[in-house]
This record gives structure tokens, sequence and C-alpha cells, in this order.
């Protein structure tokens, strides 16, 4: 333990602990912009500067430990003075319009500004915008980039894709896209952590929400909307509602008001996606296919973005099942619309997702009978719901549990668990024991693929079902992902069934997902979904009555030519720019 | 009123003199992969602040082509602002009054014609391509990537030991690269923005002083894999430890009958005590190489016969071989090359020179050995004798200082031309011809003859030592390729058509230093590692203690003393007197720890492992 004075307290924190952390446990906030605990503990902001007694320049207190008998002043006049001259250089270059931000009043730099009392900026503004793809889903405003260098940092760490880098140099260095390439020409895999993990407004996704106003507006047009599992655990931080009560039923009553004429819950076709995915995998499994590279899951489209980009030589290990998104939207399009006599031409299909790389996923083009477009029209992140809550001025208090429409009402707690890492591995091995022993094993019998509070890098387990023994791994965040595949290919591990989430914690901690800037919310968030599942009064996908309707009067079964034709797809159909670089 | 003034210098003034030194110090800190046109923009702000204001060219022009500049920059400028900026800048070279405009423009000129295709990118990418290279500068620079603010630190809190363990890991010649390297390190350490360079050198020699033995790390288990290296100079022994460390068994093949080449053979005992280098040997030695001496390729054994018997072979021989003046006379008793006098020398065979005069021919670090071992030898009188100026001598500074406190002569522009012998064929002088410097070639002075008659310098013995060639023949006949002497592998250290074969060092670069001979080590260590099958990481576990917090205020550089040169000439100890312990501690503290403040944290840091 080291001893030592902050703020004229005598406190005692152990040894390696920065002067951040040690304020901390002294219940002392010090304000910080470009600090990411492990991530980015650069000290380039210097806003978290502090005062050493007997030391005449400041020392930033993310990324220097604690000396024995230290005198630390986090608040001192000179702190004061050099802290607010710091934040007023940075505003010298930053598009202060936080009016018309997407992150006003969930910015760090409009809170720390408000904080140190900055009403006049004594320099002149300088900004530099640069051009962007407005079309493409995530947007980038450079004249909004303080260069923390944070997303530099996550893409390069935590996701191990390096889009970002940077660029120019003396006083010119700025963020740019690597290697001098456009963003739609880069290998970007769309995950949006550099969005959750951008402290201002300078990334961020494309905005959809006046396309599904459009579609709500247009009399013509049936707008049927698709929530995803993971939604439900994040979008009531916005409002401040405790996550136990920020239900499903709510966000369907919210989307009603709203103007959706059908709810559905994507829980649906996550148990959907586990009939034909278990199924896939008991089928590929049985033939051997697994001895040499293992069946790696489809539904996340970071994933099969990272996939096609950095491998795309294992691009046929994919399972060829469509996303639960996809699934579901086919499905709508098709026996939906059959069911109440609209024509797929006249439907408008809309999903909450949180994600950003689903936007890209929508592009997926189907063709069924006369029809030819997507499964899915519009996507929106969860931020976007929250902003369509409140453009439509609802309220949330006021929103009440409402069911989703029939005939999909049905969801399972396995699929439930789909938006968290370990879930989908989860839900698939229920189903698999199901179909080779034919009985339910234990609904907790696969608990060994959760994620632990030490996750190592992947979690692996075995598992013996009946006289067969099925070696899976559980991997999330891209870094981690990549690691596992050099491991594969090495030869130095084999597994039959791999989930890869490309998010940190699964889709609970999706780059969709609301903003708190400093927290990583996805273990808490996957915590939700958890409960939820054990909760629920079904926990087997294979027992979802309304996927088994959808069976019966439409589907066939799994992996039937049909299903074939709606639920799965050509993985060789569209490439990554970039592919193999 | 006083007819006359003594101008007193305002205090501005004094300031502002103050300033150039500050400037001139940062610019000799400046890292590399700054944008050469913000830069050139730099330069020009600063020339045309020189500017009297009197002519229009300088007082305009400039103006004018910052303006340029900047567009560029910013990313206004078009294909034709580079022909106009390129107009205006040779008019002004040709219209201006004096050198402050016309320079000035050169200055900018130059730098339309050398980043030509940076200016074009800037203008198609509306932005700068370059990058920073330099994060930590010191690291940066060493050939070897040496952790140096990570072994300052250690030297800092006195963990000597701790100290040459982390620079092992890049560099198992600790010991004698405290004495000998040429420290390019230090040319750009940011410390000189405060005051003065680190003298990185001479606290790596404390380290090692202050360590004692230290044993090497554990080796991985063993691969059974072989390999041969050809030549047991630094690059050979250094790849040698790094596979022996890997788990692979080398065998090295020297046919000299100690080991170390050029460091034990070529670097004389004052400069570099054998007894020090044994100690970096030893260690390397401790790890399980194998010595096998008295063998030479090419005659006792064969490049197929190694590459029969082993998985993998490199050839590191170094260049031994001298490089001939071309004179009348040169075949005469009495001249010898450099490479050959001081092998002789470090083999306890040493001519002897006795009251004898010697002239020696070069102006290079070899030639400072060779005459201050002349010295040491006995010899009445030495001469250097060069065909440029000292301040045109590509030896180090100190050496060539130390070798005139030695009492040496030196006679500078004076061209050899041919050795006066006598009847016995035996050397009794050496003519040389009066030069006088002339025009400046791609930034080197040249010299022409002054016209005077050809001076007769008498001496005994001539030591020519004007450079140094690789006995590549019996490679070349083998299929290795070479070029001019020259060996000529792959950036991986290998050939293309000669899978298994790896050289580096000098034999493949021509004659350099030893820490580059090691840089190559590491990169070859690691090849033949891959190509035989592993991917083995060599890494320590030294932790780096924190970076100190305190003020940077300006202080001094320790520099290393010597012993007095009437003492030292008298025998072939070591010449330079270490560091004290308090001396050593203050010149570590002056480290700015470029790994954690600045550029380093984020982008270059530390490499913890290769």
């Amino acid at each position: 333990m080291v001893k030592l004075t902050i703020d004229q307290r005598a406190i005692e924190v152990p040894e390696g602990s920065t002067i951040m952390d040690a304020a901390n446990i002294a219940g002392i906030p010090i304000p910080k912009l470009c600090f990411l605990k492990d991530i980015n503990e650069i000290g380039a902001c210097r806003v978290c500067v502090v005062e050493i007694e007997g030391k005449d320049k400041l020392v930033t207190s993310c990324n220097n430990e604690v000396e024995e008998g230290m005198v630390i002043y986090t608040n001192s006049p000179k702190v004061r003075r050099n802290r607010k001259k710091t934040v007023e250089m940075i505003l010298s270059q930053h598009n202060s319009n936080c009016v018309t931000c997407a992150r006003n009043r969930n910015c760090s730099l409009q809170t720390i500004t408000r904080d140190l009392n900055i009403l006049d900026v004594p320099y002149e503004k300088e900004l530099t915008p640069l051009p962007w793809n407005r079309n493409f889903p995530l947007i980038r405003d450079n004249d909004k980039c303080i260069k923390c260098m944070r997303c530099i940092s996550v893409c390069e760490k935590v996701q191990g894709v390096r889009i970002w880098d940077v660029g120019g140099t003396g006083s010119r260095t700025g963020v740019y896209v690597s290697g001098n390439r456009k963003i739609e020409e880069s290998d970007c895999v769309l995950c949006g952590q550099c969005i959750t993990h951008c402290p201002v407004g300078a990334l961020r996704e494309r905005d959809d929400t006046e396309k599904a106003w459009w579609a709500i507006e247009n009399k013509k047009k049936v707008t049927v909307v698709q929530v995803a599992p993971a939604v439900r655990a994040a979008w009531g931080e916005v409002f401040g509602i405790p996550a136990r009560e920020a239900t499903m039923g709510k966000i369907a009553d919210a989307l009603r008001k709203i103007g959706f004429d059908y709810v559905f819950d994507t829980v649906f076709s996550a148990d959907l996606t586990i009939m034909e995915e278990g199924s896939e995998f008991v089928e590929r499994f049985s033939k051997g296919d697994t001895r040499q590279m293992p069946m790696f899951t489809s539904c996340c489209p970071g994933w099969v973005r990272f996939v096609k980009s950095q491998y795309p030589h294992l691009v046929s290990r994919l399972s060829t099942a469509k996303s639960p998104q996809q699934m579901f939207g086919a499905v709508m399009k098709t026996y939906f619309a059959k069911k109440i006599g609209v024509a797929p031409e006249d439907m408008v299909t809309v999903s909450v997702m949180p994600c950003v790389a689903k936007k890209g996923e929508r592009n997926m083009e189907l063709f069924y009978e006369e029809y030819a477009g997507y499964d899915v029209d519009v996507v929106l992140t969860t931020r976007e719901l929250t902003r369509m809550i409140r453009m439509a001025h609802i309220d949330p208090c006021t929103l009440k549990d409402a069911p989703c429409d029939d005939p999909m009402a049905d969801g399972t707690g396995a699929g439930v668990i789909f938006g968290t890492t370990g879930g989908v591995m989860e839900a698939a091995l229920r189903s698999a024991y199901y179909l080779i022993t034919g009985e339910n094993p234990d609904a907790d019998a696969f608990s060994e693929v959760r994620s632990t509070r030490e996750q190592p890098k992947w979690k692996e387990a075995e598992f013996r079902i009946k006289d067969i023994v099925v070696r899976t791994a559980v991997v999330n965040g891209l870094a981690n992902t990549r690691e596992l595949i050099d491991a594969l290919e090495r030869g130095e591990v084999h597994y039959d069934f791999v989930e890869v989430m490309a998010c940190p914690g699964g889709c609970v901690g999706g780059g969709g997902q609301p903003i708190k800037d400093g927290c990583e919310l996805a273990t808490a968030r996957g915590g939700s979904l958890r409960m939820l599942d054990e909760a629920a009064p079904v926990r087997f996908s294979h027992e979802n009555k309304a996927v088994l309707q959808l069976y019966d009067e439409f589907m066939e079964k799994p992996l039937s030519h049909k299903a074939h034709l709606l639920l799965h797809t050509d993985h060789d159909a569209w490439q990554m720019p970039d592919a193999g670089k | 009123m006083s007819r006359l003034e003594i101008p007193i210098p305002n205090r501005a003034q004094v300031v502002v003199e103050q300033l150039y030194k500050d400037l001139e110090r940062r610019i000799e800190a400046s890292p590399s992969g700054l944008c050469p046109i913000d830069m050139s923009k730099a330069f020009l702000e600063l020339c045309h602040a020189q500017t009297c204001g009197k002519c229009v060219p300088c007082r305009v022009g400039l103006r004018q082509l910052k303006k340029m500049i900047s567009d560029v920059l910013n990313g206004r400028a078009t294909l034709e602002t580079l022909d106009e900026m390129e107009e205006t800048a040779l008019s002004i070279m040709e219209s201006a009054d004096c050198a402050i405009g016309y320079e000035a423009a050169n200055m900018v000129y130059k730098g339309l014609i050398g980043f030509h295709d940076e200016y074009v990118s800037h203008i198609e990418l509306g932005r700068c391509n370059c990058s920073y290279q330099q994060p930590v500068p010191c690291v940066s620079l060493c050939p070897a990537g040496v952790d140096i603010p990570g072994y300052i630190a250690l030297v800092h809190e006195g963990r000597y030991k701790d100290a040459i363990r982390l620079i092992r890991k890049d560099n198992p010649f600790p010991t004698t690269c405290g004495f000998i390297c040429e420290h390019p390190c230090e040319a750009r350490c940011r410390r000189n923005m405060i005051d003065d360079a680190i003298n990185i050198r001479g606290l790596k020699r404390m380290a090692a002083d202050f360590a004692g033995k230290v044993a090497p790390p554990q080796c991985q288990p063993s691969t059974g894999k072989k390999v041969a290296i050809v030549g047991g100079g630094p690059g050979g022994l250094s790849t040698a430890y790094y596979l022996q460390l890997m788990g692979h068994q080398v065998v090295v093949y020297e046919m000299l009958p100690k080991l170390g080449g050029m460091l034990r053979y070529g670097i004389p005992n004052y400069r570099l005590p054998k007894d020090r280098l044994d100690d970096d040997i030893n260690a390397i030695l401790e790890t399980g190489v194998q010595v096998k001496h008295g063998l030479r390729i090419g005659i006792d054994i064969t490049i197929d016969d190694l590459r029969n018997q082993y998985d993998a072979v490199l050839i590191t021989i170094g260049a031994s071989t001298d490089k001939k003046l071309g004179v009348e006379g040169e075949d005469a008793d009495g001249v010898i090359s450099a490479v050959q006098f001081l092998r002789d020398v470090g083999k306890g065979s040493a001519i002897d020179l006795k009251g004898q005069e010697v002239c020696v021919v070069g102006g290079g670090n070899v030639s400072m050995d060779a005459v201050r071992t002349a010295v040491r030898l006995g010899a009445r009188k030495v001469t250097i004798v060069y065909r440029r100026r000292v301040a045109d001598m590509t030896a180090l500074r100190d050496e060539i200082e130390g070798a005139i406190a030695e009492g040496v002569e030196v006679a500078t522009l004076k061209a050899p031309v041919r050795i006066e012998t006598d009847n016995d064929y035996s050397t009794r002088g050496l003519w040389v011809r009066p030069q006088m410097i002339s025009s400046i070639r791609d930034g080197r002075a040249s010299v022409k003859d002054t016209g005077e008659g050809d001076i007769l310098i008498p001496c005994t013995t001539v030591i020519v030592a004007i450079g140094q060639d690789i006995e590549s023949q019996h490679f070349a006949d083998a299929g290795v390729p070479v070029n001019r002497g020259v060996i000529q592998t792959g950036r991986h250290g290998g050939f293309d058509l000669l899978p298994g074969v790896f050289a580096g060092g000098d034999c493949a670069t021509g004659p350099a230093t030893v820490i580059k001979a090691i840089g190559a080590a590491k990169v070859i260590a690691a090849n033949i590692d891959e190509y035989l099958g592993f991917h083995h990481v060599i890494q320590s576990d030294v932790e780096v203690p924190l970076p100190n917090m305190a003020d940077r205020n300006p202080c001094g550089r320790v520099n290393m003393t010597e012993r007095e040169a009437c003492q030292r000439v008298c025998d072939f100890d070591g010449v330079e007197l270490p560091m004290t312990e308090a001396e050593c501690r203050q010149e570590a503290s002056r480290c700015l720890r470029c790994d954690h403040f600045g550029y380093g944290i984020f982008k270059g840091g530390r490499e913890t492992l290769w």
C-alpha cells in the first residue's frame, strides 16, 4: 500500500494505482476526456492534470502512478487555470453546434465545458471539416473530432482492425481512415465501437429515423418492426428507467404509439435461427465437416464482415444461416405478408438493433416468387429508437407492457440470450442436445459457455451429448477473435463450433447501444438478459410454438428447400473491399 | 555627445542569441517523419524574418512563396501552384541581391525538386502522407532497437544486473557496446531540446561495470535443429546467442584462434579491453553455443558441406581484407594494411616499431586505431596522412582528439602518390602531393592539386587504412549473389534461390558498425527460426521502473574522462575512465522518458518481445 495526500486528505491505496485511481478511491472525481481505462491511457487531452507538491509541471493523473508521500492537488488554482485553458483550446477546434449534435447532453466535452464555467472562448475558431460519404452507415465529422485518439485505440486494441490512424503531421495532425483509404473502401466491420467510445459527437451512425417516419406516414405502406433482444437491456438507460422495468412490452407499446402497424420481437427469429443453425451444425458435425476447422456462427454481421475481409478463405466455415434480423425480414415479407394479405412491395420492414453493422447487413437482397427487394428495409439502432420516442413526444413513464403481434408473438429464453456473449452457443446446444437425444437437457446444462468476471481471451467448453463430444469456443471482441483464429490455424486448438460476437460482451455491448462515456455496461446488460432467460416459461428454441407453427404452415422443416431459399444465405454473394489484405 | 560609441548589445538581442542556440539544439533533436513541406514553410518563415526588406524578390517574393506553401498544406493548391512556386523560387534565386534572398529561395527550390512527390501527394490527397517515425527517438535510431529508456531507468535505480538483462533482449554485447558503440541513439535525443543529449553509451558502460557477471536467461527446450554460423564476430555471435536461446543448436566456425572478429582483432585493447569483451562472449557461450576454430571456409570446408550438415547456414564473415591504395611501391616491405597490422597486435604478434617513423593513410576510425596503436608500439613519430581536412575525417571526434593528444602528427591535404623504397625494396618514405580544398559536391568538399611539388615524408612503415573488403569469392562461386564483393541478401537476410542460407553483418552491408551487425542478427535469428518452422519469442521479464516525475531542469551532461595521455601511451590498457556512481545516477536522471511522455506512450512505448 502507498500512503499519500490528495486534496488535504490522507489516504492509502494499492501500489501501482494511478493518481486518478487513487483520487477515485478517495471519492474525488478528476475530469478527463481522452482517457479510456486499459485502452487509451495516453495523456493527450491534458484535462486530468493535477499538481504535485514540489513540482512545477502539472502531471496527468490517468497514466502516472502514485508514489509514497506524494501530496497531490486535483483542483488547485493552477490546475483549474490550466484545465480551463486547455478546454478552451480544444473548443477552438471543435464544432460546438451542440443543439444539432447527436451527442447533445451526452457529451463529455460539453460537460467539462459546463463544469469549468467556460462562457467565452478567447481563441479564434478554426474548424477543419472533411468530406465524408454520408450514405455509409458510419458517419464521421472531422470538425467535431478532438483528437483524443480513442477511436484509433479501441479499433486497434479491442477490435484488432485498425481502421483509424493518425494522419497528417505537426499542427495538422488528425484522425483519418488508415492507409489513405476512403471508409467505404476500407475493411471497416461497422462494429461501431469507435462510436460508443467517442467522447463527443465526431462519430455516429447514419440516422435512418426519417426513413422510418416516411414509411409510417405513407398510407400505402404497412410497417412491420422487429426489436432485437439486446435493445431491451439498454434502451431504458436513456430515460432513466431501471433495467427491470425497461421491458420489451414497453418498447412494443412505444413503437405502436410511434405508428408502426405490427411489432415483433427478434427473439422469435433467434429461435428460428437456432432451428436452422442448430440443425446445420448437427448435420455438419455428423458428416465430420468440423474435424479440421469449426463451424462459426453467422448471426453477427460485424464478425461476418471481419471474416470476409481478414480471413476470406474461412468464409465457407460460417454457418449459412441468415442472422435473426434477416430471417425475420424474410419471414415478414413472405409468410406474414401472405397471412395479412399484403404484397411484400407494400410492406416496410424495420428493425431496431443494438448494432451499426446491421445497417450494412440489410443490403442483402431477397428474391421470392415475384418479389425482388430486401429482407429488411430500415435498420435503426437502439439510440435511434430512443430518439424516435423523443420525437414522438412520448413520456416513457406512461408506457405499459404490450404484447407482440400474432402469429409470431412467442419467444423463448434461449432466443433472449442471443444478445449476450455465449448466448447463441448456449441456445444452440440446448436444441442440439434435443436433436441428438430426443429429450431436453437441463436448461442450464451449458452454462459453462457464459462469460465470467475473469474473462479469458475466449471461453472454451467441451460437452458430452450421448456418446459424442462437442468442443466449443465462445469469443467476443475481434482482437480476441483474431487470436482465436490464428490459434486454430496454427493447430494449437481445435473446436467444432465457435460463437463469435464482434462487440465486447456481445450485442449488449453493441455499437448501436446507448452511450455512457467511460462505462462499459455490457456485463450488466448481459445479466439482465440472463435473468429474463431464467424467468422465461419456455427456455428451448425448439419449443417455440410460433416457430413450430411457421414450419408447419410454411417452411416445412429446418434445412428444407424453402428454408434454404429464405433463411440461408450465400456468403459468396458479396465481398468486402480490401478482402484478404 | 560622443563621436563614437562602444556598442552594447541590448537585452532583447541577448535573448534572441540564446533563442538561436535553443533552436539549433531543437533542430538537432528533430524527429524524422515530419512533413517536409511543413518544415519548408517553417524554414521559409525564419528566412523571411531575416530579410532586410530592401529588395523586391526577397521582401515580396518570399512572402508569396510562403502563401503558396500554405495553400499546399491547407489543401487549396493545384499542380499549377507548384509551377508558379518553381518559377518564383528560380526568379528570386536569380535576381535577389544577397544570400538572405537567393539562399532562402534555393531552400524552397531544393524542396520542390527533392520532395516533389510529397508536394504532389499533398495536392492530390489534400493532406500530408507522412507519419511520425520516432515515438522514442533513441530506440528508433538504435539499429538493434534496444530499450534505452528502460535500461537508463534501471541504472538510475541502481539495478545494474537488470539493466544488462534488459539490454541483452536486443543486444548480447552490452559491455562491448558500452565501450565502443557509435551511439546513433544519442543523435536526436529529445533532451537536446533542454540542454544536451543523454550520455547513453556511457550509461551502458556503467551498467556493465557495476553489474559484474550476469548469467544469460534459460534456453527454450531443444528443437533438435542445427545451425552453422560462419564467422564469430559480433553479428555471428549475436545470432548464435538468440538462436541458442530459441532452442536451436548453433555451431560457430571461426578461422582465428579466438572469437570476437573485429572486436578482438580490429579494435585495440585500449578502446575495448579484451577481458571486458570476454564478459560478453562468455555469456553468449554459456547458452551452449559450440565453436570450431581454425577452419577456413572455401579451403577446409565448403558452404555446400555446411548446407548438407546443418538445417540452416549463416554467413557472417565480416569485411576483413584491406583496400589497396593503388600507388607505386605499395608492395614494398614496410607497407601493411591496417587490418593486418591490428590483427597482428590482437594476436600478440605485433611488428616492432620502436624508434621508427610511421605514416598511416586514411581519416577513418581504423586509421585512428592504427596510429594510436603505433604510438603504443613505441614509434618515434606517427603521422596521419589524409587528402582532406580534419573536419572532413569520418573518424569520431573523440578518436581524432585522442590521437592528437597522444602526439600523433596530422598531415592533412596530402594525397599519397608513391612509396619511396631503397635498394632492398624496403620503405623509406611516402611521397604526397599537396591538395587544396575545393568546391562542395554532394555535400562533401572535394580537393584538387595545388600545383606545388610533391613532398616526401620519411618513414619506414606505411599503414594503409582506407577501407576494407569482403572475402566473398568462395560464396560467389557457391551461388551466393555477390555484387562488388558485397553479399546481396533480401531484406530478411536470406536468398530467394538458396533456401536455408542467410548472411548478415559487414559482409552483407559493407563495413559498418557493431550495433548494425547486432541489429541484423536479430532480424536473421527471427527469420532462421521461422525458416526452421518455429515462432519463438525473445523477451525479458525485467520490469521497467516508473518514470520519474521530477521537473526537467537544465543540467549539464556527464562526459567520460580519460587517463592522461602521457600515461596511456605507455600501455594498451583502457583509456576511458568510468563515471562515479553519483555521476551515473545524475546522468540517468536526465532521461526524459520518451517511452512514457509524448508520442511514445501512444505509438511507441515499448516492444517487450520480438
